[in-house]
């Protein structure tokens, strides 16, 4: 915090010195840099009379997709089930390979940690980085189409997403507790399930939840690439430009959006 | 003598964990309920175990390709597409972290008033609702093909899930600063200068670094709709079972989303 004399028995203050405006002008100086260079690739490739005429199209699609067609709701009931068991299903995948995968991950309970704690924090980096819809790509091509496909994809997705916040649960674990137990002479799986796993049960109720809820997200568009779901139904009718029904399929994902956000909010708050 | 009944309905017996749910009736009730709900999903899902296992043979070629990575063949492909990727993630980036700082500042009760509070909360709210798939093919067929429809989703996923963040973040700031602040006579925007905004930069910088992060991976599946990105040359890959250059193409994804958390690590670190 630099002080300085503004003559006449006065002091000026400023936040930083010279040198430290210097290195912040010449950082933004970069920044804006980079960001015009990266406006200009993608101004390069756009064709900008779409852009221009876009206002036109989105009033047209709008007029188009109103008012929604409330009877197609009867070919939706199926469909909206299948998200629901994509969703769900895929979670308790999920969770039941996640902790193993939490517990070979964290440093105070893993086996060992030169070789398998790596191993899984690769699991866990792998399986979170790609999106749900790349695996259910992936498994497309493997397994076929089909709702088997989203369970598993949304099981492999969120596997590293549960194990990262489950294993740093385990991580922050009161160890006198655990110190406890063991006193009672209690062999290695009794000192996990009474020592460290009541400890880390909100946590993982917690995790459960949350997961679900993005994954009810996530289910609702992995019928785009044919994994099946809702998004089945809103891939054929975009196909077919049939925009009414597309209206409604939104609305149906936006409601069911909200109501497993409300849903999964109500359950945290309850446990926590 | 009530105590001492209790007192010997206990001795001579093991101790039993006591149960998760304390009313039996509820217990039963869950139990029967989940019992009969994950009966009926996996009763409607159809699997066709012949063409599972069929896959099984793909599913081991798909791994051994991690072996054999192809950069070569496709290079100008992932090149280009990389490239476009980053492209639209800094962009995206820097629009929307601009956009959601207002944004978040009008949606911090403590700071703004009801009626701009309100407008602002109703921008985070769609914004959250609706996915960055759905809105990509929403854009695409408003814009066009290409990475500006992708910049545009991004950038409105990006507001929705930082000004959130950031808004409450403000309304959890220090009081004391801001009127020490005020009481100096300081106008609104040299308030928010020295009062609010070195409370929340710490948190700020990790939010933003974190969602570069984010908005990286969802990059990479905005192509699949085509909204530019790795996402198209990678749908490619799969629909031709090139598994070799899917391999690569997902490799240098999880390559860099780790160098981005590595980096986002080493920045917070600084900041804090």
């Amino acid at each position: 915090m630099p002080v300085f004399p503004l003559g006449n028995d006065r002091l000026g203050w400023t936040r930083r010195t010279p040198a430290e405006r210097l290195v912040r002008w010449v950082g933004w100086l970069i920044g804006v840099a980079v960001f015009v260079w990266c406006w200009n690739r993608i101004s390069g490739v756009t064709t900008w009379f779409f852009v221009w005429d876009a206002p036109r199209i989105a009033q047209d699609i709008l007029a188009r997709a109103t008012p929604p067609r409330w009877s197609y709701m009867d070919h939706l009931w199926v469909p909206i089930w299948d998200t629901l068991n994509i969703a769900t299903l895929g979670t308790l995948i999920a969770l039941c390979l996640a902790v193993p995968v939490a517990f070979l991950a964290a440093r105070n309970t893993t086996p060992s940690r030169v070789f398998v704690r790596p191993v899984a924090l690769l699991v866990i980096v792998s399986t979170r980085s790609i999106n749900s819809l790349i695996w259910a790509l992936l498994l497309i091509a493997i397994i076929g189409p089909g709702v088997f496909a989203g369970i598993i994809a949304i099981a492999i997705r969120s596997i590293g997403f549960c194990a990262k916040l489950l294993y740093e649960a385990i991580e922050e674990i009161d160890q006198s507790q655990v110190e406890a137990i063991t006193a009672t002479g209690a062999g290695p799986l009794q000192v996990t399930t009474y020592g460290i796993v009541p400890q880390i049960l909100p946590a993982f109720a917690g995790i459960a939840v949350f997961r679900w809820d993005i994954n009810i997200r996530e289910s609702t568009v992995l019928g785009l690439v044919g994994a099946g779901g809702i998004g089945l139904q809103l891939s054929s009718s975009l196909n077919t430009l049939a925009w009414p029904q597309v209206s409604l399929i939104l609305i149906v994902i936006l409601l069911a959006v909200v109501i497993s956000e409300w849903v999964s909010a109500k359950i945290r708050g309850a446990i926590v | 003598m009530r105590k001492s009944d209790a007192l010997s309905d206990r001795l001579d017996r093991p101790w039993r964990k006591p149960p998760l749910i304390k009313s039996p009736w509820l217990r039963r009730a869950l139990a029967i309920g989940v019992t009969a709900y994950l009966a009926a999903a996996i009763f409607s899902i159809e699997v066709n175990w012949l063409r599972v296992y069929e896959g099984l043979d793909r599913g081991a070629e798909f791994i051994m390709s991690f072996a054999r990575l192809d950069f070569i063949s496709r290079a100008g492909d992932i090149w280009s597409g990389m490239l476009e990727s980053i492209v639209m993630t800094v962009a995206a980036s820097v629009v929307g972290i601009a956009i959601s700082i207002p944004i978040g500042l009008g949606a911090a009760s403590n700071i703004a008033p009801l009626p701009i509070y309100l407008i602002c909360r109703g921008v985070i709210a769609v914004s959250r609702a609706l996915q960055e798939i759905i809105v990509a093919i929403l854009l695409v067929a408003i814009f066009g093909f290409g990475p500006l429809a992708g910049f545009l989703t991004l950038s409105f996923a990006t507001i929705g899930f930082l000004s959130k963040l950031l808004a409450e973040n403000i309304e959890s700031i220090d009081k004391a600063q801001t009127e020490a602040i005020r009481a100096t006579g300081s106008k609104w925007m040299q308030w928010i200068n020295y009062g609010v905004q070195p409370q929340v930069i710490p948190r700020l910088v990790g939010l933003g670094m974190y969602r570069i992060d984010i908005n990286f991976r969802e990059s990479a599946v905005l192509g699949l709709v085509g909204a530019g990105g790795i996402g198209a040359t990678l749908n490619t890959a799969f629909d031709r079972y090139e598994f070799d250059t899917a391999a690569a193409i997902l490799v240098v994804i999880i390559g860099i989303v780790m160098a981005l958390e590595y980096l986002s690590g080493l920045v917070r670190a600084r900041v804090q």
